[in-house]
């Protein structure tokens, strides 16, 4: 019999990721509706055109390089939240993670002039260790790692507006710029701006956050280290018995995961692309998009390559709509409707199995009844 | 120092409004993260109904409007959790996840909406009742008594009542803990955690609008509501899932929360020299704290966080 690719598990995934990206933005264009009529179309195509709002190549090509430069830490916080979740560990401390890593870097490059490379491996050293805390508690004090995380996240976020203030711009709540102040932490370019119309921020951060997204998924499927992370993720007690330590398990996965995150925050401020305002009263949603992009991707580390394009895509686009009517938070709501939809996809994936189960057994019942009647007209014929 | 108990009581009562809101939908077996994204629709819902009404009306009517808009927003939002969580089993912590990003980026991106409607160039996510406000207050010799205080108050008693002297109360806190043994006995669990999640919207909307009254007079949507939903959840598990715990822990983070906003009325915190940031963070490091010392022995209910399958032994 032929073998339904529908019950291949990669394909499932996929098509039930397609499936919450058309429901959410279809859902995003009926808020823009209720909102006002007259101009929703236009606004959704905008958040989805992106870059191609410009008419010229050049300019489509250089903003096509901007949000190339975002995607990379998302694509870090996409991975965080991924690696923590295949051990069964919700991971939503990933946006204090990124927070203190983006807050290392930039202290090493503006008050210490570290070169990039050393603020870089402060950033991972910060986060591993902002993350083995969220771990320590929950291995030792049984802390939901949720709250644990949220938590660190706000203290994350004071400390790191504290620690900034020191090296903002007199005038303004931002910090210095890295290409004047210290040139020396930018990260390496390698020339690759010049695919994008001299985009001097698109930097090896891009390739290098593909790359990582590889690594991960060797890590967890291919190595000893990886099996015994899932094993722990998926039973505890059972990985105890068969002699891993569950303990120290925990804790590297959340240390590992703050890596990802921190280095993240590295990606995106060593690039001078954006500057951090000291003043702001809330966690940057990088964090918390990269749930939106771990859960889309399906949680495979490829699909989340291709996820966090998409979610950082369509947040950009949504500075494109028109102010006058709409606001940008439009696709701030799209994605969180799509992380929503994202816990049906067990559902979708379980409605899909039932109704090719139901079909199979249909047509066995027919292939049955046909031999029975060809039998039936055999045995007529004699 | 009467400033001090004045923040301490009104932060106190948003974290126990919040928490018992948890505590109905944990007490049913639903883990409700969503309680930040539930109190900033609440708090939508009861600036909305400020915002309409007239700034003449008598201080009860609209203090009634004001709580059944918070309330009603809050319950149809959490619908969306007993949707996901009870009836398609999603992940429940998923779903609360994407219901906090989602209770700000729909608030902020509705008040926008509503803000440029009436004044093109208005772009910000603010609401402002001054006026409104005003009907909560009650000045007693220098204390403004508040009267989420005693609504706080009344939810608390009328909270330990339900859950610990009616059947209803009984038969949900049985989903809880071992819901196969409840529906063998002929109880609906679907129907009594939808209950747990309804309810936990009823508390979490008129937390959120009490959280927007405490100290300012106009709300700014963009910043959701700082972590308080998850405070609560710290005050909830302090409290190890009952009531009267419950209070008690909310009192004392209330304490740590309002010493961010009075601090500098102390001569000798002031003199101490700490920047404004450590009393931001300290509610947060606190609850890390106390977490750390009270959840090894945790008396969580044991079936939480797990979707009911009729079909499983």
């Amino acid at each position: 019999m032929k073998k339904n690719i529908l019950k291949n598990s990669a394909v499932q995934s996929l098509l039930a990721s397609l499936l919450c990206i058309a429901l959410g933005l279809l859902l995003g264009y009926v808020v823009l509706l209720f909102i006002n009529p007259s101009g929703a179309s236009e606004a959704i195509l905008a958040v989805v055109k992106n870059f191609w709002n410009y008419s010229r190549a050049n300019l489509q090509v250089k903003n096509f390089g901007n949000t190339l430069v975002k995607t990379a830490p998302l694509l870090m916080c996409a991975l965080s939240v991924l690696f923590a979740y295949k051990v069964g560990l919700f991971n939503i401390g990933t946006a204090g993670q990124y927070v203190v890593g983006s807050c290392a870097c930039l202290y090493a490059a503006l008050q210490l002039h570290w070169g990039w490379f050393g603020c870089m491996v402060l950033a991972i050293f910060v986060g591993a260790v902002y993350g083995a805390l969220v771990g320590l508690l929950k291995a030792y004090c049984n802390v939901n790692e949720v709250i644990s995380g949220i938590m660190l996240n706000w203290i994350g976020l004071y400390t790191t507006n504290m620690l900034l203030a020191r090296v903002k711009e007199s005038t303004s709540p931002y910090t210095l710029h890295l290409k004047t102040d210290a040139p020396q932490a930018m990260l390496p370019t390698l020339g690759l701006g010049k695919f994008f119309n001299n985009n001097g921020n698109v930097t090896v951060a891009i390739p290098l956050s593909i790359l990582l997204a590889v690594v991960i998924m060797i890590l967890l499927d291919k190595t000893k280290l990886g099996y015994e992370l899932r094993a722990t993720g998926n039973n505890k007690n059972a990985a105890k018995y068969a002699g891993m330590a569950e303990k120290r398990n925990i804790i590297l996965t959340l240390a590992i995961s703050g890596c990802l995150a921190a280095l993240g925050g590295a990606f995106l401020y060593l690039t001078d692309f954006e500057q951090w305002s000291v003043t702001q009263s809330s966690v940057p949603g990088m964090g918390f998009n990269g749930i939106a992009a771990a859960f889309l991707g399906g949680l495979n580390p490829i699909g989340t390559i291709f996820a966090s394009y998409f979610i950082q895509h369509i947040t950009v686009g949504g500075a494109y709509v028109d102010k006058t009517m709409y606001s940008s938070q439009i696709s701030d709501l799209i994605s969180s409707l799509i992380i929503y939809l994202c816990g049906f996809v067990l559902f979708i994936k379980y409605a899909m199995n039932t109704s090719i189960a139901k079909r199979e057994e249909k047509q066995i019942q027919m292939e049955k009844e046909q031999s029975r009647d060809a039998k039936a007209e055999k045995g007529g014929d004699k | 120092m009467l400033l001090l108990v004045q923040y301490t009581l009104i932060f106190a009562s948003v974290l126990v409004l919040v928490a018992l809101g948890g505590c109905f939908a944990e007490h049913s077996g639903v883990i409700n993260l969503g309680l930040e994204g539930i109190m900033v629709i609440g708090a939508l819902g009861g600036a909305l109904m400020m915002r309409t009404l007239p700034g003449s009306m008598a201080a009860l009517p609209l203090i009634l409007c004001v709580l059944l808009g918070a309330i009603l927003f809050g319950v149809v939002y959490s619908a969306l959790l007993g949707v996901a969580c009870i009836n398609f089993k999603a992940d429940q912590t998923i779903v609360g996840t994407a219901l906090n990003m989602l209770g700000v980026a729909a608030a902020t991106v509705f008040v926008k909406a509503i803000n440029t409607a009436a004044n093109p160039d208005d772009v910000s996510s603010e609401i402002q009742y001054v006026e409104a406000k005003k009907k909560f207050l009650l000045n007693i010799g220098g204390f403004e008594f508040n009267w989420f205080m005693l609504i706080a108050i009344v939810m608390l008693v009328v909270a330990y009542f339900v859950l610990y002297k009616t059947r209803f109360g009984l038969r949900l806190m049985a989903c809880g803990e071992h819901p196969q043994a409840a529906d063998s006995v002929g109880i609906n669990v679907y129907k009594m955690r939808w209950a747990g999640v309804l309810i936990s919207g009823v508390y979490g909307g008129l937390g959120g609008i009490c959280y927007i009254l405490a100290g300012v007079s106009a709300w700014k949507f963009e910043n959701g509501v700082a972590g308080f939903g998850f405070l609560a959840l710290a005050v909830m598990i302090f409290g190890q899932w009952k009531p009267t715990r419950i209070a008690l822990a909310a009192l004392l983070f209330g304490l740590f929360r309002a010493l961010s906003n009075v601090y500098f009325g102390f001569p000798f915190l002031t003199a101490l020299n700490i920047p404004g940031s450590v009393y931001n963070m300290l509610p947060y490091i606190i609850s890390l704290i106390v977490l750390a010392f009270t959840s090894k022995n945790s008396r969580a209910p044991k079936a939480e966080g797990i979707p009911y399958d009729k079909g499983q032994r």
